[in-house]
This record gives structure tokens, C-alpha cells and sequence, in this order.
């Protein structure tokens, strides 16, 4: 390009600055690179299975036992689905509550700051005394709480972004309370509640397969993991790891998908 | 505008503030007094503007005429009845600064919002919002996003939803703050005719002198601390000329601009004071 | 005056959150059916006998109460104390470890777009990956890996997973804080003169840091919860998750017992975040545009 006193800039060709070609291709190099150099280091340095299979070993057993790594995302899938969906609706309706009363939301401060701290693996043993040992439900109790923190909070932050002219407005009209959060305070809240979703999804997952490292019925993949790693077929135990990798993303995704439609009109989080 | 009938009931006027005060109590230090002390009557159908720097308690009085706030002190009657009950008969429209249109709701449901909000129901809807878009001039728009819409057009949006039920009475704080001066004097044109359309009466909170006095039929010049009314001036062309862009270039016009700025500068004092606290003279 | 009524007020409402709470577990104790309110088979409602849930008074004079059966040993109280105690301190160690490493990467995505492009999306996905779960796994590393003549302990394992849980907040935390400074301040240094990494210490860390409050906060909570976790699934000796375990055993003959590290682990979560949160109060200034 000529510049005012005659002179030229040299053209500069920056591939890297492109941006279609770095949201997708970088994380994907990234990504191989990663892959490979794992390789590489478990056959030069001869590492043993017991602390990390090669990624190769780890995709054979996968592939060989497909069947069974399924139904283990079945079974801790569908306890992290009830726990998403109980926690996020007792989180949802605490939040409303806590907006609606500050007496009830200043009450509430020291039980939610606890539950927000408390580790899933003290609660597992006495939940399972006191829901049976042989059922589900305790899983889908601490998903469930694991859910209700974030979807707390973050749905408690988007009741309080209304702005004061949409209040104000809904004043002028003489709206009912009830017209007033459907017009106003649920869609302003919405996204909000999406991202709350979105953030408890994964955890969601991560706290039902822990659940079941202590205790409970024999289906999911936290239990195939302690099996397999106890019969020192750690393949297999990482092959189970990475099923719940895909589970949790796949959560992490459906969330993400929902929350960018609705957030299409919506405030930007 | 005021219509006379000879042996019916004298109507009642749009807006009566006898003797309003508005105290703002501080935790620190002495009280803030917004309003001293202020009496104002507004007719059917009559413009009137409230201008004056910032802390002259226009915007509060605009906000207690609409029940948004309660005076300390004084009576006021909208319509003869109080401001409360003005509010729940919806006897008035409202348009804040900030257009504030909801973002999730396309223009068209943005207009409808106060008619759903009193069910009206769908067919009368569809219809009333078609005939304030086009009194605006956004028909085209109807389906549009307030994101996909320029200041002026969204303050269009908001007028046109004041209007939705017809108000005699219509409150308006800065409507026209966040635009530029172009697009400013093209929207007082078209408030202009829209209230000589719907023969509503008008408070129209300003910080522009040129705009107070192109709009009313009054203008009400006040004062900060305490918030009080200086004077009221009357505005408007002579009679037999029209209230359009050919009123800007007269003589009148210069006038009662000029008389305006007068009053608020005032003595010394109340000039530095306008002059730091930002009343536009252009 | 009025300020300290505020805070006493608060701090009352909230003992009378936890008294409700309290309150609730023994109404529906004595309300409730034995076996637990069924619903098609699964229990929808704990099983109400002392065994299952015991009263909320046992769960306290538990405390008192010795540890072994026999008179004379230690107290739950101080064996969970010094469980608690051990626990904070791996867990700091994670968390430091943790914020050092969140902080680094927030860098270097600030720095280069391409190393945000490029690292970002697997930053989030780490969050997928249950650690804990790879904890018995990584267990197994024990004596087997030296490092410059130190062997790898289960502490280290330990600290580690705690270290993961809490890199990822703060990555993004200080992210999003490195990155919010708007283009009228950029340009305001970039007329300066001001280089990037002087640009850094002005205008980037101090608008990070209403982001990086929370986030260290959080940080902090999960780096605890990562610990106990890790702990009891490693059954590491002297840590508060090994106890849960231990308690949870003699559930069946003490079914108050398994309580009592609950509430030291949550402690100790509390007892992390508030500590954090004072570092929030030494920031004051900087957190003047803060609006969450």
C-alpha cells in the first residue's frame, strides 16, 4: 500500500488473525498435539499402564466395549438428569423466594454458604443410610445439590437485573405482580438462568459418578471405573473415563445450545 | 383547546399541583428540598413544558403527577382525581429518557405491551398497534428488534406506545435528551402533530430552552435549591401562523427564547449556576 | 451504631435460618413414616428411624463424645480438629498451586488471541473430566514416580486434584478481568507510551480484579471440595475425607457419628472462602466498579 509521501508498507499476511480459521483449527491443532505427545511420552519412556495407558490402548478397549461403556453413561446419565432437573428447579424456586423476601433470602445465607462448600463425598455414606443403599436416589440427591448452588445464585443475579424504567414502567401501568415478573422480571432473568444451568450441567454429571464411588446399586460409570481399575485393567477403567467425558460435554453442550437461543433478545451475560 | 359547554359540567383540568413540597431526607448533612411549595395547573389539551438546570425538581414533579412518587407535602389532582387513582385508570401515558423499550419483545409487542398488560384483546390489539406505528412513521418496523433500531426510532417506539390507549394526558421526562439536534427537531415536529391529532395535554420535562418554547403553550421556568417555579411564560406563534418549522425562524420565537434564558440566568448567581449545571442555549 | 445492628441483625436471621433447618429435620423425624415416604418403588423421602437420621442434638454431643468405644481416647472433636487442620493446609497448597496456574494461562490467552482460541474451548472441557474419579488411579502413582530425589507422596496426589479444580475459575476469572478493560482506556495507554506488560500492572490487573474476587473465592471453595474428595476416595491418612469414611463405617451402630466431619469439612469450605474474602476487603478500592 502507497503511503501519503510516496513511499510503500509491506503487505502483512497474518493468517493467524482470520478469525473462522482460529476458532475452530487452533483448539483442533491443540488438540492433536496434545494426543501425540501423550503418545509419544508412554512409548519413550515406557510408561506403565498403572499410571497412564497410551491413548492408543485406552481407544482399543473403547472401542471393544462400547456396549458396556453405554450402558454406564446411561445409568450415571440418568441420575445427573434428575439431579439437573430437581436441583434446578429447587434452585430456581429458592431464588425467587430469596428475591421476593429479603427476611427469607438473609435467612437463607448460612445454609446456602454451607451447601455450597460441602464436599459430595461426606454426604454420599448418610445419604445412602437414609434413602437405602440400594437405589438411585441418593445419587440424584447430590447431583441435585450440586445442581441447586449454581442455579442459585445465578438465577438470584438475573432477577435482580431488571432496570428501574422497565419497573417503573410495569408501575405506570398498574400491573399485577404477576404481570409484572411474566413481562418483565422472568425475561430479564432468563439468561441468567441459562448460564446457571449451563455451568451445573457438567457438574452435575461429575457428582453422580462420584456418588457412586461410595456406595450404592452396581449400574453407572463410576462404579465400572473402581471394577475395572481394581482388576488392573486400567484401559478399560480410562476408557470408562473418557465415557463420561463425552457425557459431561454432552450436557455441557445441550445447555449451551438452549442458552444461546434463548439468550438470543435477552441482556448479554 | 379547552372545549366549553354552557350548561354542562366545567371539565375538569388535566393536571392541579396546589402547594407541593418534596423532601429528600439525608442520613448526612441537611435535607435535600426538591420541590418548595409548587403550584401548577395544566388544561385539557394544553402543552407545557418544565425546564430549568439540574435540581430544579422537574423531573420529580413530573414523577409525583405519575404516582411514582408521593409529594412531603401539598396536594395534587389529575383529572380531578388523585394521582393514584389517575394511575390505575390509566389516564395518562408515560415516556421515560431512556426509551426503555424490552429487548426481548419485537417493536410491534413493545407497543402492544400496555394493551395486553390491560387485556385487550387480540384483534383490537393488532389493530390500535397498527395505527400508532403508522402515526409514528414505523410501519416497516413492526418486526424489528429495539437492538435493529436507531435512538430516535426507539423514542418513536416509546411515544407511540404512550399513546396506545389514547391518554388525555401524556408525561414525557427528556424524551429527546439522548438524541442529536437533528433528529431532535424532527421529533418535536412530529410530537407537535401528534398532539394536535389526539388533543392530549402534555408535561414535557426539557433541558432545552429552544425546545420548551417550540413545543408549549406554556413554558414553566424553574429553580434549584429548593426546586420552585420562577415564572411561567407564555409561547407559541401568533395567532393565524402555525406551530411548524417556519415558527422557528420568528421573531416571537427568538422573544420568548430570550425571556426564557433571562429567567434562568437571573441574578449573577443563578447565571453561574445555570452555566455549571448545563442548560443548552442552543 | 446503626452499621453493627445491621450486621447483628444479618447474623441473627441467619442462626435462624440454621435453627429452621434444624427445626424441619426434627419435624418431619417425628412426622414421618419409618421406612420413608415411597413413591413407586424409589424412597422420594429419608427413612425417619434413629438409625437413618438421628437427632439433630445427638449430632452435636457427638463432639464431646470419645472417639473408640473406650473411655479415655480421643474426642470426636479433636480428631476431627486436627483432620480439619490438615485438610486446610493441603488444600491451600491446591489452591495456590491452582491460582498460579489459572493466572498464568489467563496471561498468556490475554497476550496471544491464538492461545485463547486454542486453549479456551479445552480449559472448559477440562471441567468434564472427573479427576476425582481418576483418583484411585492416580493413587496407584504412589512410590513409583521421583522427581529430582523427592517421591511422589498421596498428599501430592491429593493437592494436585484440588489444584485442578481450582485452576479453572480463576483461568476464566482472570480472563474475563484481564480482558475488561474498554477500548477508551486501551487507547488512553496506548497513547501513553505504555508497553503491555507495563499496561498490565496499570490498567489490566487492577479492572481484573471484581472478576478475580469471585473467583478466587470459588476457587478456594472447590479447591476444598476437590481435597476431601480426593482424600476419601485415596482413604488418605489424617484427612477429613478419610474420616467421613471411617464414621460412615459405624454408621450402623452410631449413626450420629458420620456427622461430625460433615460439618468439619464444610467448615473448613467456610473457613476458605471467608479467608479469601478478606483479601477481598484489602482491595477496596479497586473494587469500586464492581456491580455483582
Amino acid at each position: 500500500m502507497t503511503l501519503a509521501d510516496g513511499g510503500t508498507a509491506p503487505l502483512r499476511f497474518k493468517p493467524f488473525h482470520d478469525s473462522r480459521l482460529t476458532t475452530l483449527l487452533a483448539p483442533a491443532a491443540l488438540g492433536v498435539l496434545m494426543v501425540a505427545a501423550w503418545q509419544l511420552a508412554v512409548d519413550s519412556f515406557d510408561i506403565q499402564p498403572f499410571i497412564v495407558p497410551s491413548p492408543h490402548a485406552i481407544f482399543d478397549q473403547l472401542v471393544e466395549s462400547r456396549a458396556s461403556v453405554w450402558e454406564g453413561i446411561r445409568g450415571t446419565g440418568r441420575n445427573a438428569l434428575y439431579g439437573l432437573l430437581i436441583g434446578a428447579a429447587v434452585g430456581i424456586v429458592a431464588a425467587l423466594l430469596s428475591h421476593a423476601s429479603r427476611i427469607i433470602d438473609l435467612m437463607s445465607v448460612p445454609v446456602v454458604a454451607a451447601l455450597s462448600v460441602v464436599p459430595i463425598v461426606a454426604l454420599a455414606p448418610v445419604l445412602y443410610t437414609m434413602f437405602g443403599a440400594a437405589a438411585n436416589t441418593a445419587r440424584v440427591i447430590v447431583a441435585a445439590i450440586t445442581v441447586i448452588i449454581p442455579v442459585y445464585f445465578n438465577t438470584l443475579r438475573g432477577l435482580r437485573q431488571v432496570k428501574p424504567v422497565h419497573r417503573e414502567l410495569m408501575t405506570v401501568y398498574a400491573a399485577s405482580p404477576v404481570q409484572v415478573a411474566r413481562a418483565v422480571t422472568l425475561p430479564t432473568a432468563a439468561p441468567y438462568v441459562f448460564t446457571g444451568l449451563r455451568i451445573a450441567s457438567s457438574l452435575a454429571v461429575i457428582a453422580a459418578l462420584i456418588a457412586e464411588y461410595f456406595g450404592g446399586p452396581v449400574d453407572g460409570l463410576g462404579k465400572a471405573i473402581t471394577t475395572s481399575a481394581s482388576s488392573s485393567n486400567y484401559p478399560l477403567a480410562w476408557a470408562y473415563v473418557f465415557g463420561s467425558i463425552l457425557l459431561g460435554l454432552a450436557f455441557y453442550l445441550v445447555t449451551l445450545l438452549v442458552e444461546l437461543r434463548v439468550s438470543r433478545h435477552g441482556p448479554a451475560t | 383547546m379547552s372545549s366549553t359547554h354552557p350548561d354542562g359540567p366545567i371539565p375538569a383540568n388535566a393536571v392541579e399541583v396546589s402547594g407541593v413540597s418534596r423532601v429528600f431526607p439525608r442520613r448526612q448533612g441537611r435535607d435535600v428540598v426538591a420541590l418548595d411549595d409548587v403550584h401548577l395547573t395544566v388544561a385539557e389539551g394544553e402543552f407545557v413544558s418544565l425546564i430549568g438546570p439540574s435540581g430544579c425538581g422537574k423531573s420529580t414533579l413530573l414523577r409525583i403527577i405519575a404516582d411514582l412518587d408521593a409529594p412531603s407535602a401539598g396536594s395534587l389532582s389529575v383529572f380531578g382525581k388523585s394521582s393514584r387513582q389517575a394511575r390505575l385508570d390509566q389516564d395518562y401515558g408515560i415516556a421515560f429518557q431512556q426509551a426503555g423499550l424490552l429487548p426481548w419483545r419485537t417493536v410491534a409487542a413493545n407497543v402492544g405491551l400496555p394493551l395486553e398488560i390491560h387485556r385487550v384483546d387480540k384483534g383490537a390489539r393488532r389493530q390500535r398497534v397498527g395505527e400508532l406505528l403508522e402515526m409514528v412513521g414505523l410501519t416497516d418496523f413492526a418486526k424489528s428488534y429495539p437492538d435493529e433500531l436507531s435512538g430516535g426510532m426507539q423514542q418513536r417506539v416509546a411515544i407511540a406506545r404512550a399513546l396506545a390507549e389514547s391518554p388525555r394526558l401524556l408525561l414525557m421526562d427528556e424524551p429527546f435528551g439522548a438524541l442529536d439536534e437533528i433528529t431532535r427537531e424532527r421529533m418535536q415536529t412530529e410530537l407537535v402533530r401528534i398532539c394536535s391529532e389526539t388533543g392530549a395535554a402534555v408535561v414535557f420535562v426539557t433541558h432545552s430552552i429552544p425546545e420548551a418554547v417550540f413545543l408549549s403553550d406554556r413554558v414553566v421556568v424553574m429553580t434549584p435549591r429548593p426546586g420552585k417555579i420562577i415564572e411561567i411564560v407564555d409561547s407559541g406563534p401568533d395567532t393565524g401562523e402555525r406551530r411548524d418549522d417556519d415558527f422557528r425562524d420568528a421573531a416571537g420565537f427568538f422573544h420568548t427564547v430570550a425571556r426564557v434564558r433571562e429567567l434562568l440566568h437571573g441574578s449573577p448567581a443563578a447565571a453561574a449556576l445555570s452555566a455549571a449545571r448545563g442548560v443548552e442555549n442552543r | 451504631m446503626t452499621q453493627t445492628l445491621r450486621l447483628l441483625g444479618r447474623m441473627l436471621l441467619g442462626a435462624l435460618g440454621v435453627l429452621v433447618l434444624a427445626g424441619l429435620w426434627e419435624a418431619y423425624k417425628a412426622l414421618g413414616p419409618d421406612s420413608g415416604v415411597v413413591i413407586g418403588g424409589t424412597t422420594i423421602l429419608p427413612r425417619t428411624t434413629d438409625l437413618a437420621m438421628p437427632h439433630v442434638w445427638e449430632m452435636i454431643t457427638k463432639f464431646s463424645d470419645p472417639v473408640a468405644s473406650f473411655s479415655g481416647g480421643d474426642t470426636v472433636a479433636s480428631a476431627v480438629w486436627s483432620a480439619c487442620l490438615f485438610t486446610l493446609k493441603l488444600s491451600a497448597i491446591g489452591w495456590v498451586i491452582g491460582v498460579v496456574i489459572g493466572l498464568v494461562l489467563a496471561l498468556l490467552m490475554t497476550r496471544f488471541r491464538l492461545a485463547e482460541s486454542a486453549m479456551l474451548p479445552w480449559i472448559v472441557l477440562s471441567q468434564t473430566v472427573p479427576l476425582i474419579a481418576i483418583a484411585p488411579l492416580v493413587r496407584r502413582w504412589g512410590s513409583q514416580i521421583h522427581i529430582a530425589g523427592w517421591t511422589w507422596t498421596s498428599e501430592a496426589s491429593v493437592a494436585v486434584i484440588a489444584a485442578y479444580l481450582a485452576f479453572f475459575p480463576v483461568a476464566v476469572g482472570a480472563l474475563r478481568g484481564l480482558r475488561s478493560p474498554d477500548s477508551t482506556h486501551l487507547d488512553l495507554m496506548h497513547a501513553y507510551g505504555v508497553g503491555w506488560w507495563r499496561g498490565l500492572a496499570t490498567l489490566r490487573l487492577p479492572s481484573s480484579v471484581p472478576y478475580l474476587l469471585p473467583a478466587l473465592r470459588l476457587a478456594a471453595a472447590s479447591a476444598v471440595i476437590g481435597e476431601v474428595v480426593a482424600e476419601a476416595s485415596i482413604g488418605l491418612r489424617g484427612g477429613v475425607g478419610r474420616l467421613v469414611i471411617e464414621y460412615a463405617q459405624s454408621a450402623g451402630g452410631d449413626p450420629a457419628k458420620p456427622w461430625a466431619p460433615i460439618f468439619g469439612a464444610i467448615a473448613v469450605g467456610l473457613v476458605s472462602a471467608g479467608a479469601v474474602g478478606l483479601i477481598g476487603l484489602m482491595c477496596r478500592p479497586y473494587r469500586r466498579g464492581e456491580t455483582a
